[in-house]
């Protein structure tokens, strides 16, 4: 695909101590973002989200765009499509792209442009497909829409493209709707209609957030083949370093709209200049090193509590009662699955599981969607029955406890949910929603209740001022320190935490694993810490187990599990595992 | 799918068996009986003797025990026998049916009329970017539905039939007579149907497909009518049935003020005289046009929405197509 069009001599900013050398090859780049400043009017007041930001992109390139929430890294994305929200506006700078200025472009000459020589690839691919319109009509509307192709043209093309994205059976996935596909497959349909235009420049905005690690990877190997054999430039947009790291040839960081480090993967990870790289670098889960353990005195530990050695780490397990607190005995759960054409009957959700949690001791539970391992966490708890099996809580069967014993299990036993946003009743202060346990299990009085509000608080490092406050005046990490000291309140001896970070920044992530671990060392907590993170649980379990379509394929000691797996499964789930080149070299781990 | 739509019809049978019975006791209770308005009398029966009134009573039946009554009237309303009004000694069903093709003009027009109308009126709102004219497009379908439909048609009479003279103000001949009355039948429609189209236009064009399909180099107006209007669509689909009912009792209502005749007329009537045969027709049949639209509408989600034809397959599915990745 020959380059046609002309570029400014002038478009490379010289002299800017950010910007590295020029790329290797003499390609003259394909897009040029020049000065960028983006604006959102909110509330009367204008808002920067983007400040002068300066990128380019070449042919057959992957530039990663890297930052957290509010970075500005999305608005730059949509700026570059022309799908700015209504509030937003380019107050400045340039997009060079093709000899256009796509800051500009009326939107009718943006829609010559998007679809054919410019392909976005959205980022939740559940989402992202129109749900009444089949995969191959999707997937060729550009060609229909530029090109004028004809159904039975368009139709052929689909077929094509699908397969060029290697999804199997091409020909019956693009008579398929989105809802009959998984969620890897849909992003390959999304990406072979982002392919349709024979675009030059592919814009991804986060396009492997929503998915698994192992379908995860094939996507990235699929972009990294279309920038490397079809000369294709291609701007991620990614709050995962890790990512980055791997298949970017250069890198962007941003923080509050500010580029505040470019440069190839090697430069950025290996020598960071910005602190705020360095602590994204610290923060990554998959590039840091092993477990994440901050020794604070243990002195108000309880008995049970695990023993914190020097240097930071700790045995494996230290259980002092002998006595496991959990003991999970050949668990199934299975769910009545609606008949089907073909299929009828139950679902195995959870299939033929033991295992057990000690006291003080966290057990990590890693696996993909679909694993069962949020279900074998809501059956610990006795949120739902299983099947068959059996499981003890401190010696007793939890099936046979009566009303009353089960309130009791219910104040021993808690949950921290995965969407901070979502598990926080809006309506209710802080306090209130942190005092429900004490009220609901009628802990204390009303002087009490409030003293204890206080402490949790006070322990889960929010300030007290905080607490006549309502969730939607709180972040994201702040949001979930209430979650946990809710959990906390009734001082339960085992957390359970539904993947507790993952809608969370990596920042921000690091800093709720800390308090966790502090936590438990401070209280003595049996944690069960489930999440799809495979990096996560790494930072946090003593002991893993892997699960896969509902099976405990392999669970053992963390060290052995990550360094020794013994399963082929927890092989390619590490080998997954983005970053890892740089995870060694970044931090000079001797693994 | 089958099991589906015969699950729905028994439930629709349902629905109707128990409009039967309960038309049927809540006309039996009420005071005063057909024998007393047919022999033409007020409330005190003075011209006719007790006897007389026996004898009219036994000959339709009313001296029966009510259970006796009620089955009676049940197995005969299952062969289609209402039994004959008290007033014209015609068949109830037959007199009524006669008069349904008159009304379902009237509401067929005006359903037809306010569906397009508020589809077309939500699509502007979403499509225009001038934003005076989008917040007027929005706020009107408000006062559409408030408004009562008698005062928008007495108002049209006054107007279009008596000074301008264009169209006819009463009676049933021609499409012309047809015009004014599904006109005003279809403001409340087309109102609710643009309200609810527009608030749900307002969600989708903010869904993540709908971005993607922009960054295709999809038009608005492609974007407006091949990706938002159709997953917009289902909640005015949902609303359908409740119209259903808003038409029908509409009907009632225009075919007086329009002075048409049809079955709103043949109801007020009935009702008046207390001919309970003919009320039950006119109850039941209200209940048949509720349920028949119900059914449809419900059989039409799938057609227009692939996931819900599957709603039970589809977590199956998804799960084998995720063990397939």
């Amino acid at each position: 695909m020959p380059v046609t069009h002309l570029l400014n001599p002038e478009t490379r900013p010289e002299g800017r101590p950010m910007t590295p050398a020029v790329p290797q090859d003499e390609a003259p780049d394909l897009l040029t973002i020049e000065d960028l400043t983006v604006e959102y009017l909110v509330g009367g007041r204008r808002v920067r989200a983007v400040e002068q930001a300066d990128l380019s992109v070449s042919s057959g390139e992957i530039v990663a765009l890297v930052g957290e929430s509010g970075s500005g890294k999305s608005s730059i994305a949509h700026a570059v499509l022309g799908a700015l929200p209504a509030a937003g506006r380019i107050v400045g700078g340039r997009i060079g792209f093709d000899g256009l200025d796509l800051a500009r472009l009326s939107e009718r000459r943006f829609n010559q442009v998007r679809g054919r020589s410019l392909g976005f690839i959205p980022q939740d691919p559940m989402s992202s497909l129109n749900p009444l319109h089949r995969i191959g009509t999707q997937v060729t509307e550009s060609i229909r829409i530029h090109r004028s192709a004809s159904r039975a043209e368009a139709a052929r093309q689909a077929v094509e493209l699908l397969d060029r994205v290697g999804l199997p059976e091409p020909a019956a996935r693009a008579r398929q709707f989105p809802h009959e596909l998984s969620g890897g497959m849909r992003q390959r349909a999304l990406i072979a209609a982002a392919l349709a235009g024979a675009p030059r420049l592919l814009v991804a905005d986060e396009p492997t957030t929503a998915l698994d690690v192992t379908v995860q990877k094939v996507i990235l190997d699929d972009l990294s083949a279309l920038a490397r054999s079809g000369g294709i430039a291609v701007l991620v947009i990614t709050h995962d370093l890790a990512v980055a790291a791997d298949r970017a040839d250069r890198i962007v960081v941003l923080r509050h709209g500010r580029i505040v480090e470019s440069g190839t993967p090697d430069a950025v990870l290996g020598a960071p200049c910005h602190p705020y790289t360095r602590m994204l670098l610290a923060s990554a889960p998959s590039l840091a090193a092993g477990r994440r353990r901050r020794s604070r005195p243990a002195g108000r530990s309880t008995p049970g509590a695990t023993v914190t050695e020097p240097g930071g780490h700790r045995a494996p397990v230290a259980p002092t009662s002998g006595r496991d607190l959990v003991r999970v005995d050949g668990v199934t759960k299975e769910f009545r699955v609606p008949h089907t054409d073909r299929n009828q009957g139950w679902f195995r959700a959870v299939d033929d599981v033991s295992l057990t949690i000690g006291r003080g001791e966290t057990l990590g539970l890693v696996g993909e969607s679909g694993s069962g391992k949020s279900t074998l966490a809501r059956l610990i708890l006795r949120l739902t029955p299983p099947t068959a099996g059996r499981i003890a809580y401190d010696g007793t069967d939890i099936a046979d406890v009566d009303r009353r014993g089960l309130r009791g299990l219910r104040a021993r036993a808690q949950l921290v949910y995965q969407n901070p946003y979502g598990s926080l009743n809006p309506r209710l202060t802080v306090r209130q929603i942190v005092a429900e346990p004490l009220v609901g299990f009628g802990i204390g009085d009303r002087s009490a209740r409030g003293r204890r509000v206080r402490e949790l608080l006070d322990q889960v490092g929010l300030p007290g001022d905080l607490a006549e406050r309502r969730p939607a005046e709180l972040s994201g990490g702040q949001r979930q320190r209430v979650a946990i000291a809710r959990a906390l309140a009734p001082s339960p001896e085992l957390l359970v935490c539904d993947e507790p970070v993952s809608a969370l920044d990596v920042s921000i992530q690091a800093q709720i694993l800390d308090l966790l671990a502090d936590l438990q060392v401070e209280l003595g907590l049996s944690l069960l810490f489930v999440s799809h993170d495979l990096a996560v649980i790494r930072q946090v379990a003593d002991r893993v187990g892997v699960m896969r379509a509902g099976r405990l394929v392999e669970i053992g000691p963390a060290d052995q599990v990550f360094h020794r797996p013994g399963h082929g499964y927890t092989r390619t789930l590490l080998a997954a595992i983005p970053g890892q080149g740089f995870g060694t070299r970044a931090t000079g781990r001797a693994a | 799918m089958i099991t589906y739509a015969f699950r729905r019809l028994g439930h629709a049978l349902l629905v109707l068996w128990a409009t039967f019975t309960a038309t049927f006791f809540l006309l039996y209770v009420l005071p005063g009986d057909a024998a007393l308005s047919k022999a033409g009398v007020g409330g005190d029966g003075a011209t006719l003797s007790p006897a007389e009134l026996a004898r009219v009573r036994a000959d339709l039946g009313l001296d029966q025990p009510v259970v006796g009554q009620y089955a009676t009237a049940l197995l005969h309303a299952l062969r289609g026998d209402f039994g004959t009004s008290t007033q014209t000694g015609a068949p109830a069903l037959s007199m009524y049916v006669e008069a349904v093709p008159e009304t379902l003009k009237l509401a067929g027009a005006a359903l037809l009329l306010g569906l397009v109308a508020g589809t077309g009126w939500a699509l502007l709102a979403a499509w225009t970017r001038w934003r005076l004219l989008r917040q007027a497009l929005l706020a009107l379908p408000a006062v559409g539905v408030s408004i009562p439909t008698f005062w928008i048609g007495l108002l049209l009479i006054q107007v279009v039939s008596f000074r301008w003279q264009l169209l006819p103000a009463i009676g049933n001949d021609g499409v012309r007579s047809l015009v004014l009355p599904a006109l005003v039948l279809a403001v409340p429609t087309a109102a609710m149907s643009a309200q609810i189209l527009s608030r749900s236009l307002e969600a989708t064009l903010h869904a993540p497909y709908v971005e993607t399909a922009r960054a295709r180099g999809a038009s608005r107006s492609r974007v407006l009518l091949r990706h938002a209007l159709r997953n917009s669509v289902l909640p005015v689909v949902t609303a359908l049935g409740m119209t259903a009912g808003h038409l029908v009792g509409g009907s009632v209502i225009m075919e007086t003020v329009f002075s048409r005749s049809g079955v709103g007329a043949i109801t007020v009537r009935a009702v008046n005289v207390q001919d309970t045969p003919v009320v039950l027709v006119a109850v039941v049949f209200a209940a048949v046009v509720f349920v028949g639209v119900n059914l449809l509408v419900d059989l039409l989600y799938p057609v227009i929405d692939p996931r819900i034809q599957l709603r039970t397959a589809r977590r199956t599915g998804l799960l084998r197509a995720g063990v397939a990745t």
